[in-house]
């Protein structure tokens, strides 16, 4: 198909004007100096807004619930399942619920169960086309099978990908990405929107170190070069290393603070721009 | 391949304000720091509007490169990497000013 040519510099789009081409799509915009259809009309309508009015709802449901819903997110085989569970068997006191996210299988969710979350699988194959993220609709659609006033924690584990989560607000009030040493010190830079979004990255498998060509310096500044606030741990789920602090790090979220203010647990829910 | 989705959202937002007209281009502005593929992008819009109304219309990107303003020293550094800092200071205490845009700005309409 030919490419139109660009109408930035001001030139009118008459319309009426009498020429009655009458040609097909594939050789519009051709140079021939005739005007070349009809009007422009401004949109100006941001893509996300659909998603992100269905994430505020979801917002809305997780305050008035008094829950605090974390989006957990990584490659696959990074590990968040098994640092989900380490962290659960922790969690006795805390009331977990769990939005699993997974392609196909009921596999995560197995592993999940029985540690005292309640869980709601999301099988993104399953009418959604078989997304390679869940988005603010999907949750919202698992919510349905959750009973948030009977809990303080939602975490909501993402498809394994380091692209599309990143893009998509669930209405989750931070981001936990789970990053495992044997991906390379250099992914910060190639997944930059991913690793920016995330109030806390868990550095994981670190008793992994030993047996690689890793410098975790490396991989420390490309991260502070894309994003300089986020939280750190490093954790193992081999040696129980850091996730107690992680639990510690789900705890403080799930704290009411002074002010009652959803805003000073870190609102990723806001990424509005122009 | 998150493209085929926002290829759906972006015809529903395309169908309400086309009200019926005939679409010939869509213009949507995609910021650097959005992890959209615009080929990619492209490409789906014909499979999504393949069949539908808008069969036909090309979508038409417009990418804007980020840019980030640092607060102590007010310098807008215009970035080619993700590096999230000031190129004067070296400081990373930034706001990004540019990059994150992710809308449809407008409708070319076809002559009925």
């Amino acid at each position: 198909m030919g490419r139109f040519h660009r109408h930035d510099d001001g030139h009118e789009h008459g319309q009426g004007h009498g020429h009655g081409h009458g040609h097909g799509h594939s050789d519009l915009g051709d140079h021939s100096g005739y005007r070349t259809g009809g009007e422009r009309i401004e949109v100006l309508e941001r893509i996300f807004d659909e998603n992100d009015h269905t994430a505020a709802a979801n917002r809305a449901d997780f305050d008035s619930a008094g829950v605090t819903a974390i989006n957990v997110m990584s490659s696959p085989g990074a590990g968040k399942t098994s640092l989900l569970a380490a962290a659960l068997r922790i969690l006795t006191e805390t009331r977990v619920g769990i939005v699993e996210g997974d392609i196909e299988t009921s596999i995560d969710a197995d592993r999940l169960s029985g540690l005292g979350a309640t869980i709601s699988l999301l099988n993104t194959a399953n009418g959604f086309g078989g997304e390679c993220h869940l988005d603010a609709p999907m949750v919202r659609s698992a919510l349905s099978k959750l009973d948030l006033t009977a809990l303080d924690l939602l975490l909501i584990e993402n498809v394994g990908n380091l692209v599309c989560p990143a893009e998509f607000s669930v209405g989750e009030h931070a981001r936990a990405m789970v990053y495992s040493v044997t991906e390379g010190e250099e992914k910060p830079l190639k997944y930059p929107v991913m690793f920016r979004s995330a109030d806390l990255i868990l550095v994981n498998k670190v008793d992994l170190l030993p047996h690689l060509d890793y410098d975790i310096d490396i991989f420390f500044r490309n991260l502070r070069a894309v994003n300089p606030t986020a939280a750190v741990l490093e954790t193992s789920t081999r040696t129980g290393r850091g996730v107690a602090d992680f639990c510690d790090w789900l705890r403080t979220r799930c704290t009411p603070d002074p002010e009652g203010s959803a805003a000073a647990r870190g609102d990723t829910t806001a990424r509005s721009q122009p | 391949m998150h493209e085929l989705s926002i290829c759906r959202s972006i015809s529903d937002i395309v169908v309400r304000h086309a009200a019926g007209r005939p679409v010939r281009i869509v213009h949507v502005r995609v910021g650097a720091l959005r992890q959209i593929v615009p080929d990619t992008l492209v490409y789906c819009w014909s499979l999504v509007s393949a069949d539908t109304a808008l069969a036909g219309s090309q979508l038409c990107v417009d990418s804007v490169p980020a840019a980030i303003r640092c607060i102590p020293c007010e310098h807008v550094t215009t970035l080619s990497e993700p590096l999230i800092c000031c190129s004067r200071c070296g400081g990373h205490d930034i706001e990004v000013v540019a990059g994150e845009e992710f809308l449809i700005t407008s409708l070319d309409l076809a002559e009925v």
